[in-house]
């Protein structure tokens, strides 16, 4: 944008000489924003600067014992735990999404009380959901520490987080769209599956990642339902570890400080890649 | 035959929106429960008010821990408030378009940071240096507060900065025609307008503040005990479920459910209250 009132340097300076108020208000902002930028720089600088050299290959190897404190398995689990946890958690956020921004009536009571749930599922603490999962799935079901209780007790944490994002990308389709199928003879549910959905792809996907991130990250609602065992599981039913857990478990133990450095690093390097890749694919919406 | 599949998709959508109020209830459900009964054998007044916790001689009393958690938040809000509005300002008004690109992922990078790892770095910098300018030995409020403060920006930054957005160019163009300086015109015409937007970011703050676990257990120090100043040790509500949850049995049990419990009725507060903002915003 150009102006024809454009100040030079010396104008404003001149000006703020004039106006105290101004200047310090100027000086307040810049400073705030320089120390956010330190905050940030200072932090991912300080783990990567003293993590990455830390990083060995024994620090892969595959199995983990006391004088090796592998991350391999925590690694592995954290998969398997992302996965599991998305594939219950992003049909039932799709599905709702779908319900609220095609289905539902304008002011129909119903889906203002979804929306409230969801809001408070979306601020409860994570060591409630922790809590919670030991209750219902160790206390009640008899499951015992497993990967299948933080799976699920994870996919109800990120199940706002999903339903949001895919209400946002379903109504940012334009409503020619499901006209034209409708002008063509498809009938609701054609259209939500062949026509609205790929559209929202984008947006959708961009939310997923975003859950991702919130499971690689998560460590309260796992210490008390997957348990902390650092192996790989036989199964479903037993207990494992992930990466953050891991990494908790490292700093607490206090005995591997720099296999903690090294781990932090790389759940740093983990969440930077998904943010990035959440941010890309988001921006695919803006083009289609 | 089509119209069966039409009907029968309409009831499985809405089955599966159906899932987070099943969810919500649930939660509710066992953990009242599970903690409403241990508050009653303790005495509700007791567990609330009561100023010592010692498991061992079967006394319960919370009340050093729900102060904890709200003095550590307050100096969180302290911390993150006056950076985080002032960051916002510079993002949605000074920010060259050069460095809003760089700055705008950092800051989204600061939101995805898991907590293990803040409470790594509060480990290893901020505890030793707090230790070494303030004394004391380092796990304290004032260590926590600041390390909740750098948490909870990223929400309170994307918060106010879609807020001040949101308010019409013509407020900021009003102030300069009226011979206001830019900084005039930002802090008392936008920023009033943007103030209840401005607010639910702050609310969202303590939310995420008050339930924050494993980077406040890590530095806070823990000691079960009434808060006793800035430089010494504190415990939250959240640090106490998970530093005694892994051994407790019977009424220590039920009584760190019900300390859940009472974080949860802070946090159904907080959520209340962030939604009488949010609404006000949007009148």
């Amino acid at each position: 944008m150009t102006s024809i009132n454009k100040q030079s340097f010396s104008q404003k300076m001149r000006a703020y000489k004039r106006d105290p108020l101004s200047m310090t208000l100027f000086i307040l902002v810049i400073l705030a924003a320089v120390i956010t930028a330190f905050v940030v720089v200072f932090l991912v600088g300080y783990i990567l600067i003293k993590g990455l050299p830390n990083l060995t290959p024994s620090l892969f190897a595959w199995t983990y014992n006391t004088e090796n404190v592998s991350l391999t398995p925590a690694m592995i689990n954290t998969v398997i735990i992302t996965l599991l946890s998305l594939a219950i958690a992003v049909p039932i956020g799709i599905f709702s999404a779908i319900y609220l921004a095609e289905y539902a009536k304008k002011g129909n009571k119903l889906v203002k009380v979804i929306r409230i749930m969801a809001e408070t599922l979306s601020g409860i603490p994570s060591i409630v959901y922790g809590l919670f999962g030991y209750l219902l799935f160790l206390a009640t079901f008899g499951w015992g520490y497993s990967i299948l209780a933080g799976a699920v007790t994870l996919s109800i944490m990120i199940l706002p987080l999903i339903m949001r994002t895919t209400e946002e990308a379903l109504l940012s389709v334009p409503d020619t769209y499901r006209e034209g199928s409708f002008g063509l003879g498809a009938g609701k549910l054609r259209t939500v599956f062949k026509i609205v959905l790929p559209s929202a792809m984008p947006g959708i996907l961009a939310g997923v990642i975003l859950a991702i991130g919130r499971i690689v990250g998560e460590t309260a609602a796992l210490i008390f339902t997957a348990g902390t065992v650092a192996d790989i599981p036989d199964n479903l039913l037993s207990s494992g570890r992930t990466l953050s857990v891991h990494m908790y478990e490292l700093s607490n133990e206090a005995l591997y400080m720099n296999q903690a450095y090294a781990t932090a690093a790389v759940l740093l390097v983990i969440v930077a890649g998904i943010n990035w890749l959440s941010a890309f694919v988001a921006k695919k919406i803006a083009k289609v | 035959m089509r119209n069966f599949k039409e009907v029968f998709m309409k009831v499985v959508f809405l089955i599966a929106a159906c899932m987070s109020i099943l969810a919500v209830l649930l939660i509710c459900v066992f953990l009242f429960m599970n903690g409403i009964p241990a508050m009653a054998k303790i005495g509700v007044f007791d567990f609330l008010l009561g100023k010592t916790w010692r498991p061992k001689n079967n006394i319960y009393g919370i009340l050093p821990m729900i102060l904890g958690s709200i003095y550590v938040t307050a100096g969180a809000i302290l911390v993150g408030a006056p950076v985080g509005i002032l960051t916002a300002v510079f993002m949605a008004q000074y920010c060259p378009k050069k460095i809003y690109r760089f700055l705008k992922p950092a800051i989204e990078l600061l939101a995805g940071i898991p907590s293990v790892v803040y409470g790594f770095f509060g480990l290893v910098v901020l505890v030793p240096f707090v230790r070494n300018v303030f004394g004391g030995d380092g796990n304290s409020m004032l260590t926590a507060s600041v390390l909740l403060g750098m948490m909870i920006l990223p929400t309170i930054i994307g918060v106010s900065e879609s807020a001040i957005r949101a308010v019409p160019e013509s407020y900021y163009e009003g102030g300069l025609a009226l011979g206001a300086s830019h900084e005039r015109s930002v802090f008392f015409t936008v920023l009033p307008a943007a103030k209840s937007g401005i607010m639910a970011g702050l609310v969202l703050g303590v939310g995420r503040a008050i339930g924050e676990t494993m980077a406040v257990i890590m530095i806070a120090g823990n000691q079960p005990r009434m808060p006793a100043g800035i430089l010494k040790g504190v415990r939250t509500l959240t640090a106490n479920i998970v530093m005694e949850m892994g051994y407790a049995a019977d009424l220590h049990r039920e009584a760190l459910i019900a300390t859940a419990v009472v974080l949860f009725v802070f946090i159904l507060i907080i959520n209340l209250l962030f939604s009488v903002v949010k609404r006000r915003t949007q009148s």
